[in-house]
């Protein structure tokens, strides 16, 4: 911790819809950026599955929240690590997941891809040296 | 300082403890507590799992859960060592933060 | 060293606001401080007043009731999470037209802003959960 401001990473583990945790974790991550902390998202294990493309609730009755993924960047939660091995653990890739972007205000607001993929490894790394780790 | 991890599940209906083990550093702490405790025992399937995960991390079972159920100290493996609240309250004071595995 | 804890579950259906008052007993023990107890998911149910457990049970609500009676803990119950679920104080059923309410007044309802700032306030932030 440094200058006042801590490291927030939320880990998301659960699938969506079956439970509330992914909406109402979701909810905690958009209050955050209101706060100035360093805040960055982990999707692993069934996890993966919050940010799959083409969720369409339609059927179910359920509320779809996925649009709300597509505003972090706008809130300034950029960083939004997604666990390889989860992906494919599942059959999944990148290709699967909801293009979520952010504007780079250090680079002409630029739009680059909030997205990053990491290992097991980087993942216990990065969860290593955060303050404050919120997981459901 | 390192980081402490708890587990919270039995190993043999959910995956937490395989997803604690498999993102925890060498010289990290795990601490099993309410049905996660079941994981603790000798002769499972996650044995060889927990007993690999012995040799570099620290594994602690949270006693009163694992009395609550119906074992005892003598019941788990070598290596894992039995703490109470108050141990459960330094473990969390001891380690740089603390993720839970839900 | 001060500890915000996050309660997600409900009492009785999970062991969670069990093993957090536990905790927060021995912490507080110890000589620790408590600085908040955040309640949120399906955690607000535990601020019940309401709830009539057997008499061979423990009361959780009024084991946390006590316990933050003892310690002047600040117990904090999300106003959303509380919402959606029928869980209501005097003001809010008032201001949204309800007809009852049910928290308990050890606890107070509040915003999701106090569960970041009891993770920025604290030393360490610790969630029980499922």
């Amino acid at each position: 911790m440094s200058d006042g401001i801590k490291k927030f990473m939320f880990v998301n583990t659960k699938a969506p819809y079956g439970t509330v945790y992914a909406l109402e974790s979701l909810e905690v991550v958009l209050i955050s950026a209101a706060f100035d902390q360093s805040v960055s998202l982990v999707f692993c294990d069934d996890g993966v599955f919050q940010i799959a493309n083409n969720q369409n609730t339609d059927g179910s009755g359920m509320k779809n929240f996925s649009p709300a993924y597509k505003a972090l960047g706008d809130y300034d939660i950029n960083k939004l690590y997604v666990e390889k091995e989860s992906l494919e653990e599942r059959g999944l890739s990148l290709d699967n997941l909801m293009d979520l972007t952010y504007e780079d205000e250090d680079d002409d607001w630029a739009e680059k891809p909030s997205i990053i993929l990491v290992s097991r490894a980087e993942l216990a790394d990065l969860m290593d040296e955060q303050d404050v780790v919120i997981s459901s | 300082m390192a980081m402490l991890h708890t587990v919270n599940k039995s190993p043999f209906e959910r995956s937490s403890l395989n997803s604690c083990l498999n993102k925890s550093k060498e010289g990290s702490s795990i601490l099993l507590i309410e049905d996660a405790v079941v994981g603790a025992l000798k002769g499972t399937k996650v044995a060889d799992d927990l007993s690999a995960a012995i040799a570099n991390k620290n594994v602690y079972v949270l006693g009163s859960d694992l009395n609550t159920r119906g074992f005892t100290e003598a019941d788990i493996l070598d290596g894992i060592k039995t703490v109470d609240y108050a141990g459960f309250v330094d473990l969390v004071a001891e380690h740089s933060n603390v993720q839970s595995w839900l | 060293m001060k500890f915000t804890l996050l309660i997600n579950e409900g009492p009785y259906q999970h062991q969670a606001s069990d093993t957090a008052y536990q905790f927060a007993k021995a912490a507080l023990e110890k000589g620790h401080e408590i600085y908040r107890v955040f309640f949120y998911n399906d955690g607000v149910n535990n601020a019940t007043r309401l709830a009539i457990p057997p008499q061979d049970d423990r009361n959780i609500t009024e084991n946390w009731a006590a316990l933050a009676k003892e310690h002047e803990l600040d117990m904090v119950v999300c106003i959303a999470a509380a919402q959606r679920r029928g869980m209501l104080d005097a003001d809010e059923a008032g201001r949204q037209g309800k007809d009852a309410n049910n928290i308990h007044p050890a606890f107070r309802i509040s915003g999701l802003g106090q569960l970041v700032e009891g993770g920025i306030q604290a030393d360490r932030l610790l969630t029980f959960g499922d």
